[in-house]
């Protein structure tokens, strides 16, 4: 492993140069999402600017002696000193990584990987697709589009849970859902009788969405099953696949494109992606063996 | 005839003629359809039906919302899926033995055209195209209803 940065004031900038140094940073809270996940934030003042990132990318983080691994970046891309994480605690890494204390140390690379097309979707309709901890990645997306609310058209929130106990972010839904300009839609599996909510698949939300097809941006994060579901019921609402972008997910090591892990059939999820358009990504969709 | 019955019977024949469910039904199939619906309110937590009783109806949700729900030893009421306004609701009376699979329950105040179907299916047994037309309006909801039940089982947020 690569020596660490424990520089003070080592700025932003650096990172670019040397992608495989990560920079220490102290845990500043750990907050229970629900029961297997969490939200870490860490200070990064100490690299100058901070972290500056653009929502739907991603860092990687190092839990100093046990390994490293790739997490979207959950918090305001306008707080670049406060890094935010949502994680679900899985494995030989995430799960010590739920029970570190404020003031503990993480190394941080990156940012890395393509973005959110926020710039294309100026001026137009949002239609925001999430499912399960999908939801994660396009927070800074949506704090994006509250952030500069008068760049956008409609934007509408679609979420899909397992169940009301495994919403994430919950009282921020509610208070996204509170704003006159924006629609917030949260769906779950299966309830028990106090949820007065839907109950059902994401996509039967989309029927019922405010948006003028022809001139929406949709972007998607969750289970790639789910991805693909929603993918079709968009088309059959008259968006093209050149409409439509989503977030990948896979086996991310080295974050820069050098080690292969994470090929998605010509591409490298790491650098291409994780964001891509549907329509550069959907033939490999269909091949099983990627 | 009293003024408000014929009003109330145009009323009906209205709603269902501009019910997107029953779009491309021949005018005379309308009549008979409307012929057979009532409208109905129902309070917040009563229930529309419930699991194991006589399916002799469907539903289209006007207003409100109603869950359905299966009763899990030591989990209680689960819901597992739900209808809400310009939704149809129920196809257990087209498949004997023509019983209802789960209980279904008003969320909130639910208003509804209840359409009895025994008088629909004592009728398509002399005109099979007004039974192909029923069907060719349910099977695209069983159809989508199985597809979404596909994925729930998979419970995918579980591992994404």
């Amino acid at each position: 492993m690569a020596q660490i940065d424990t520089r003070p004031g080592s700025a932003a900038g650096e990172s670019l140069v040397d992608p495989m140094l990560p920079h220490a940073a102290p845990i500043m809270t750990v907050q229970r999402e629900t029961p297997d996940v969490f939200t870490l934030a860490l200070d990064v003042s100490g690299r100058g600017q901070g972290l500056p990132f653009q929502p739907g990318q991603f860092t990687m983080l190092y839990l100093f002696g046990i390994g490293e691994v790739p997490i979207s970046i959950s918090g305001d891309p306008a707080v670049p000193m406060r890094l935010v994480h949502t994680i679900r605690a899985v494995g030989s890494v995430t799960r010590p990584m739920q029970d570190m204390k404020r003031g503990s140390m993480l190394g941080v690379r990156g940012p890395f990987g393509t973005g959110w097309p926020v710039e294309v979707a100026r001026g137009k309709d949002i239609l925001v697709v999430a499912g399960g901890l999908g939801l994660a990645p396009l927070r800074p997306l949506i704090y994006h589009l509250l952030n500069r609310r008068e760049d956008y058209g409609h934007v509408s929130i679609l979420y899909g849970a397992r169940s009301p106990a495994d919403i994430l972010y919950r009282r921020e839904l509610e208070r996204w859902g509170g704003c006159f300009d924006v629609d917030v839609s949260v769906i779950v599996d299966h309830a028990v009788a106090d949820w007065h909510g839907d109950v059902g698949l994401v996509t039967t939300l989309m029927d019922k969405v405010r948006c003028e097809p022809g001139n929406t941006i949709a972007m998607l994060c969750g289970p790639e099953i789910m991805m693909r579901f929603s993918m079709r019921a968009l088309n059959h609402l008259g968006m093209a696949d050149e409409q439509i972008y989503i977030s990948m997910e896979r086996n991310m090591q080295c974050a820069v494109g050098f080690c292969g892990h994470c090929q998605y059939g010509p591409t490298f999820v790491c650098k291409d992606g994780p964001v891509y358009r549907c329509d550069r990504i959907k033939p490999f969709f269909g091949i099983r063996e990627i | 005839m009293e003024p408000g019955r014929v009003n109330i019977v145009q009323g009906l024949e209205q709603i269902v003629n501009e019910h997107s469910f029953f779009q491309g039904m021949s005018p005379g199939h309308i009549d008979f359809v409307s012929g057979c619906a009532r409208n109905a309110s129902f309070r917040q937590g009563e229930f529309l039906f419930r699991e194991g009783e006589d399916a002799n109806a469907f539903y289209c949700i006007r207003t409100g919302r109603v869950a359905l729900e299966l009763h899990v030893p030591g989990r209680g009421a689960v819901q597992i899926d739900d209808r809400k306004a310009g939704d149809v609701l129920g196809w257990s009376w087209l498949v004997e033995p023509y019983r209802w699979y789960s209980d279904a329950r008003a969320v909130e105040e639910v208003r509804a055209l209840v359409f009895d179907c025994t008088c629909l299916r004592n009728k398509w047994q002399d005109d099979p195209e007004l039974g192909y037309q029923m069907y060719q309006r349910f099977v695209p909801l069983m159809h989508r209803s199985l597809q979404a039940t596909r994925l729930q089982l998979l419970d995918i947020y579980g591992t994404d």
